[in-house]
């Protein structure tokens, strides 16, 4: 079949079970946007902005567990995507971008909106690719898919001169791909895992540490299933929450930085942590050399490259975390440990991980739990990065796997908006709210115009308290109490501003007003927005200093004082 | 046969033959603060498949680390670690030397010392070609200096192992870490 590089292209991306893309048009890419009325079946939603075309399809690929896919043309378009890229990079999230570039003869001659996107790109994805000829595009897009959604997902990028979609050639779609230096792993060494078993039975103080690779492979069932057959008290890193119900006896929550502080004691006293899915990354470790000082360590993961990157490793496993723990649960004995588990309900009992400052005031901690309740738990909750997001995952409490979308890995304020309609695009069945930050939601509120556009049912909780709230708590903390560049005076009427949009929206600042207001923008048969004024110097707590050990823990307002050598 | 210095290691992988492959495996060195010393590619005996040989300062961690993310590139075939093989090194160079009528037949003797070959012959210079391993270069350039070497131009070192097995043949090995990781740097 003789097609144009463009047709070509929707011809790929069908096969490839693409129903939706997000994307904005501009000159390079224009042959594939006048394609696409010949494909129907392909859904585009138009953006405002290029960077949110790519955390929408971050936000969609994570709540439908599916490639999500992003369009950009070439120069603006493509650098616009960086950001979106090198967050799907961090959190392992399978999306495919798709850029416009100057026609051939024009690459590198600085032609307009020529930039080197497979250059810029090339270290914040999985892959990419400079397609130089239609007939290249089938098997391209063919290992593109493979390797963004295979292994440790990621993303991964194609590079479309305008020519080469222009030029005609023979569509045949590959059946398999073949590449000789990608091939995952996917079931662990069984040596490697009758070890850790052993170590499992033999352990007197063990905590499984569940990590985004949990719900990626799709492994919550067996998750929970070797926790209960070996009595395994559960801690879930930042992206690894929803992987375990919050609800059941095991769970412990989130570690690390801002985790509850009898995580980090649980896992200073540990003699036995097993890591599944998750890459002991900085925010978790604190300071590696006095990170968990007296456990033995199993580490899962599909990554090779991960296992032993940080943490000293007994017994590494390198495979997929349904493979392997599917293969753990059949090899470990069932085992009871009421003393180390009744000690760590002892120790949540002392440290309870609730401290208020300013009980007069409306309370994020309050507006988040009040959420939980309104929802039963059962919203898909995104969120972008600060004060609102560790607030949001310490007091949400979640219940079903994917139900929590967060920039993890390099923290980018304003994902909450983008990746709040790639998951209501994927999940029209759910309640999608978005707990906002008043900064990172005012980073990409220009996409208020696509959500009603689109008419998508998002809620908006913006936990306002006008400033930058996390870098203010840091320079309460860290920096002697001196604020730079973290107040924001001009603040918008979040109100007003959503009105201008069509979209409904209310101010909340009392708390006894919050569950109401919930209920009322929950009943809105579309978006809906609450901003709620929120005690404004609140901070997080448990903060545990960067870089710093268990011990440096600063629990509360009233709890131990910065350490001096950070101040 | 070299003995390398234990904090030097030589890794050859096997790569894609494709536009952007160097770009890839050297942007992944620079990103990830790795110290290459050596760096060489070329043509392997398969159609489409590149060897290259890097020598890499740094510990265990580093070379175990060096070679997991040299793998995890899609275009990387395959990765080893020979360090501990017996392996053949050799280094090509030329070097160009000034010479005068009473000096030639001196350069021409010293280069022929070393096995070397004079492919260029000028009134005013030669063109000594030399391979080698480091040392022997090293040799015969400090040997050249006194006459006033004009121009060095080395290869860089490709390794092979010894013996019926095949160089790169082994993957990484998998499912034998165990290295101590150093303290990262404290991010705000």
């Amino acid at each position: 079949m003789q097609l144009t590089g463009a047709q070509i292209v929707c011809e790929c991306l069908l096969r490839e079970d693409v129903e939706v893309m997000f994307g904005l048009p501009g000159g390079a890419i224009m042959p594939l946007y006048q394609t696409l009325p010949e494909y129907p079946a392909l859904k585009h939603i138009l953006v405002r902005h290029e960077q949110n075309a790519g955390h929408a399809a971050d936000g969609y690929a994570r709540a439908a567990g599916k490639v999500g896919v992003c369009v950009a043309t070439s120069g603006p378009g493509a650098t616009n995507l960086v950001t979106p890229l090198a967050n799907a990079m961090m959190d392992s999230v399978p999306v495919v971008a798709l850029t416009g570039q100057v026609p051939r003869a024009a690459i590198g001659r600085d032609a307009f909106q020529e930039t080197d996107t497979t250059g810029i790109t090339m270290p914040i994805t999985k892959h990419n690719y400079l397609a130089m000829h239609a007939v290249d595009l089938p098997r391209i897009f063919k290992e593109a898919f493979h390797i963004a959604r295979t292994g440790r997902p990621g993303p991964v990028l194609i590079d479309l001169p305008r020519d080469v979609l222009e030029e005609v050639a023979e569509f045949q779609y590959p059946e398999k791909v073949n590449l000789r230096g990608y091939k995952p792993t996917l079931g662990g060494n069984s040596r490697m895992i009758k070890r850790a078993a052993k170590l499992i039975d033999d352990a007197k103080r063990p905590v499984i540490l569940a990590g985004h690779g949990v719900l990626i492979a799709g492994a919550a069932n067996e998750l929970r299933e070797l926790a209960e057959k070996a009595q395994l008290p559960v801690i879930t890193t930042l992206l690894g929450i929803s992987g375990f119900s919050s609800e059941h006896p095991l769970s412990m929550g989130m570690p690390g930085m801002h985790g509850q502080a009898h995580n980090n004691w649980a896992i200073d006293k540990a003699d036995l942590l097993i890591g599944v899915g998750m890459r002991f990354d900085d925010r978790v470790t604190g300071k590696l050399s006095t990170f968990a000082p007296d456990a033995k360590v199993i580490h899962i993961d599909i990554d090779p490259a991960e296992v032993g990157k940080n943490v000293r490793v007994t017994v590494p496993i390198v495979g997929d975390a349904r493979h392997v723990l599917r293969a753990l649960v059949e090899e470990v004995a069932t085992t009871a440990r009421p003393e180390w588990v009744d000690e760590l309900d002892e120790l949540k009992d002392r440290h309870p991980g609730m401290p208020t400052s300013h009980e007069e005031k409306l309370l994020p901690q309050q507006v988040i739990r009040d959420l939980h309740e309104a929802t039963t738990g059962k919203a898909i909750v995104v969120t972008g990065v600060g004060q609102h997001q560790m607030f949001a995952a310490q007091h949400y409490g979640f219940t079903e796997p994917n139900s929590w979308i967060t920039s993890g890995g390099l923290g980018t304020m304003g994902f909450e908006v983008p990746a709040a309609i790639g998951a209501a695009v994927a999940r029209p069945d759910r309640a999608i709210w978005s707990i906002a930050g008043d900064g990172g939601f005012q980073m990409t509120m220009s996409e208020l115009a696509t959500i009603v556009e689109q008419r998508l049912p998002i809620k908006f909780a913006i936990l306002n308290n006008n400033s930058l709230g996390m870098v203010r708590q840091l320079q309460d903390l860290f920096y002697g109490g001196v604020r730079v560049s973290t107040a924001y005076s001009g603040n918008p009427d979040f109100v007003k501003l959503a009105e201008a949009y069509g979209i409904w929206a209310i101010r909340v600042s009392d708390s006894t007003k919050v569950q109401e207001a919930i209920a009322q923008a929950s009943a809105v048969d579309g978006p809906a927005l609450i901003d709620f004024e929120i005690a404004p110097e609140e901070n997080v707590y448990p903060h545990l200093p960067a870089g710093g050990t268990a011990s440096e823990m600063i629990e509360g307002p009233t709890g131990k004082e910065a350490p001096t050598w950070l101040s | 046969m070299v003995e390398l210095a234990t904090q030097y290691h030589t890794i050859t992988a096997v790569v894609e033959d494709k536009p952007g492959v160097l770009a890839r495996v050297a942007g992944m060195f620079g990103r990830r603060g790795f110290n290459i010393s050596n760096l060489s590619v070329g043509h392997s005996e398969t159609h489409g498949l590149s060897r290259m040989t890097f020598v890499v300062e740094g510990d265990e961690w580093v070379v175990e680390q060096v070679t997991k993310q040299l793998y995890k590139l899609i275009d990387v075939v395959r990765v080893s670690d020979i360090s501990s093989d017996s392996i053949v090194v050799r280094e090509m160079a030329l070097v160009k030397v000034r010479v005068t009528s009473e000096t030639r037949t001196e350069i021409m003797r010293v280069a022929d010392t070393f096995h070397a070959k004079v492919v260029d012959i000028a009134t005013d210079s030669l063109i000594i070609e030399i391979s080698g391993d480091e040392g022997e270069i090293d040799a015969l350039v400090e040997l050249l200096n006194p006459f006033t070497v004009k121009e060095t131009m080395r290869t860089g070192r490709v390794a092979m192992t010894r013996g019926g097995a095949a160089t790169g043949s082994m993957k990484p090995s998998l499912d034998t870490t165990d290295q101590s990781a150093p303290d990262t740097d404290v991010v705000p």
